[in-house]
């Protein structure tokens, strides 16, 4: 059985939760790869999370990772938690507030019988990668949102984990800080070789984290795709609602953004380097010609979808920049529209949502 | 954080008859302890303080409430854990159990250990027999006497801050590689550290000043089940002086304990 597997994880699995919760998941991810699994509160996402990790064991199926079985009930296998490779950033980061950074990020290398001296320099190189040093001796309540989440990434990666896992890493952060280090987390993700699974409820990160993503609902996945499938052909309500803004990342200077070869203008003229757009697609204007006036953001492009949803028509643009629009079906209709029509799109700088992406402008 | 000092209300004058209430409460605990300092025969205390009565009773209670203090680590502790993490039936009932000797007259809970290991109790008279070991009367018997009227302070307070504690954190430790001992030994316990602390502290407290369980399961012999407090209550009727010298050794040693712990952990309270 066992020589078929990839490095990666492969877990398909059921698992029941008194009478009214049931999740089934199944899962692939590669070695190099970020997965990610979205979904609402109380969709299984943190149940999904203790599966893997070995905290609950499954009813049915299985789970394995780097080739070997972690858990599966029918052929009678568990591995206990503290057997399995697995880097765990939980969500809240759950740093044992009586240790110091160091002892926390050590704990996992002691716990697997690594010498003292050993797991204190290992854990040491570790918080230099992330930019931790000079905190070694402080405790975890003495960390800033960012810091401590770092932390809990340094103590999940020393032991060489087979797999990443990281439940909610960004929301326990306030919303400036969350914005900035979803880049930085984007970064230390890619350095990671292992596969990667991201649980969020949040689509932003899991489209700007994830190569693939996996839309959970009711403890079932209701969607797999990429990000650019699942925000251009939602198939679930829930699903649309995520994919309600367009996200585009793209390069600024002085209030213009690179995206592509196209230059987008926005009104914030301090942030410079990387940067993540949003624009909904409500705030989008469909012209049959040139717009005049103050939108200083239009370009000519073709529709290639067009949806009806009841009032509102959702419509997906081409190049040079591929967008999601939603115009009233009145509108729609009054100006004609059909799939391969040439359009003219619309975008006041203002309804431009500009987040920078903080290391990459700074440290370069 | 700092929410706090700026709703605090304006400092005012203290209302006058809860401050007065206060007072009368803490004379309640000051008034005795002067009183014995008064009686205190401070020129004979090096003499009574040598004498073999008071260092017999000193070391056996020293010994014993340690001893039992222990005990309460190795099972209580356990027993503990057992009740805020185990879910079986009758848990109401052992919770119930548990702090019985907490409610109960010591001098009960002293005979009921008389009918269960004494010679001829329900478990004492096998016990005799096999291994020949007999409770009643021995200082062992005091050290079971006192684990039984204080044990109860250990299990109640660290079943408490087990349920309080955020049982997640265990769990990111076993995933971080940890077994169970040392997610016991590194985790579980650290973060109950000062609950810990202070359950350990009151349990010894217990045993160390514990009178009628064992007067009634041990009796008073000398150098073999006589703790202090028994000492004093033998004292009291025969030889004032003694028995003053050794309530003071007792107030100093408890007090010292109390505030020595205090200042570091046992802010949990």
């Amino acid at each position: 059985m066992e020589g078929a597997l990839g490095p990666g994880l492969e877990a398909t699995f059921g698992l029941r939760r008194g009478d009214a919760f049931r999740i089934d998941l199944s899962l692939s991810i590669p070695a190099g790869a970020t997965i990610a699994l979205l979904g609402p509160n109380g969709a299984g996402k943190s149940t999904a999370v203790a599966a893997i990790a070995g905290l609950m064991a499954i009813d049915s199926g299985r789970i394995g990772l780097a080739g070997t079985t972690l858990d599966e009930p029918s052929a009678d296998v568990f591995v206990p938690p503290e057997a399995r490779r697995i880097g765990v950033v939980f969500q809240d980061y759950l740093l044992f507030p009586h240790m110091t950074v160091l002892d926390n990020v050590a704990f996992g290398l002691r716990s697997r019988g690594v010498s003292r001296a050993e797991a204190m320099d290992r854990a040491g190189s570790w918080l230099e990668r992330l930019d931790l040093t000079g905190l070694e001796r402080s405790k975890p309540s003495q960390l800033s949102g960012g810091q401590a989440q770092r932390v809990a990434l340094a103590r999940a990666l020393v032991i060489d984990p087979d797999l990443l896992l990281l439940d909610e890493p960004l929301s326990a952060l306030d919303v400036t800080t969350r914005v900035e280090l979803r880049w930085v987390l984007a970064r230390h993700l890619e350095d990671f070789p292992g596969p990667r699974l991201v649980i969020t409820h949040d689509a932003t990160e899991a489209f700007l984290l994830a190569d693939e993503v996996h839309i959970i609902e009711n403890g079932a996945v209701t969607q797999t795709g990429s990000p650019d499938e699942i925000r251009l052909r939602p198939r679930t309500p829930y699903a649309a609602d995520l994919a309600g803004s367009n996200l585009l990342i793209g390069r600024a200077s002085d209030g213009q953004v690179e995206v592509g070869s196209h230059r987008i203008h926005v009104v914030e003229h301090e942030i410079e380097g990387e940067v993540l757009l949003t624009i909904r697609p409500s705030a989008i204007s469909l012209h049959r010609s040139p717009p005049e006036g103050s939108p200083r953001n239009a370009w000519q492009t073709s529709i290639v979808v067009m949806e009806r949803l009841g009032e509102r028509t959702r419509i997906r643009t081409g190049a040079p920049i591929p967008l999601t629009v939603e115009v009233t079906s009145e509108a729609s209709s009054a100006l004609e529209l059909g799939e391969g029509e040439k359009v003219w799109v619309a975008i006041k700088a203002t309804e431009i949502g500009v987040e920078a992406g903080g290391v990459y402008t700074r440290s370069g | 954080m700092t929410a706090d000092t700026s709703l605090k209300p304006r400092t005012r004058r203290p209302p006058v008859l809860l401050v007065l209430l206060g007072c009368i409460g803490l004379a309640m605990f000051v008034v005795p302890f002067v009183g014995l300092l008064a009686r205190v025969p401070w020129s004979d205390l090096p003499e009574l303080l040598a004498s073999d009565v008071v260092t017999d009773a000193l070391r056996l209670s020293m010994v014993t409430s340690l001893t039992a203090t222990l005990i309460a680590v190795v099972v209580g502790i356990p027993l503990a854990w057992m009740m805020a993490r185990l879910d079986f039936p009758g848990r109401p009932l052992v919770r119930g159990l548990v702090t019985l000797p907490l409610v109960l007259p010591p001098v009960v809970g002293g005979a009921a250990l008389l009918f269960a290991l004494g010679r001829r109790g329900l478990v004492g008279e096998p016990l005799e027999q096999a291994v020949g070991l007999l409770l009643p009367f021995s200082t062992w018997g005091v050290v079971l006497a006192n684990t039984f009227v204080a044990m109860p302070f250990l299990v109640i307070t660290v079943e408490g801050a087990l349920r309080n504690l955020d049982q997640r954190y265990e769990g990111a430790a076993a995933s971080l590689g940890a077994g169970r001992w040392t997610v016991l030994r590194r985790v579980t316990l650290p973060m109950i550290g000062p609950s810990l602390v202070a359950g350990l502290v009151l349990t010894w407290a217990r045993a160390f000043g514990e009178f009628g369980a064992t007067i009634t399961f041990a009796g008073n012999l000398q150098g073999r089940t006589q703790t202090l407090p028994l000492a004093v209550f033998v004292a009291l009727e025969s030889d004032r002086d003694t028995a003053v010298a050794l309530s003071l050794v007792m107030v100093v040693v408890s007090l010292a304990v109390l505030v020595a712990l205090r200042e570091r952990w046992w802010k949990a309270l």
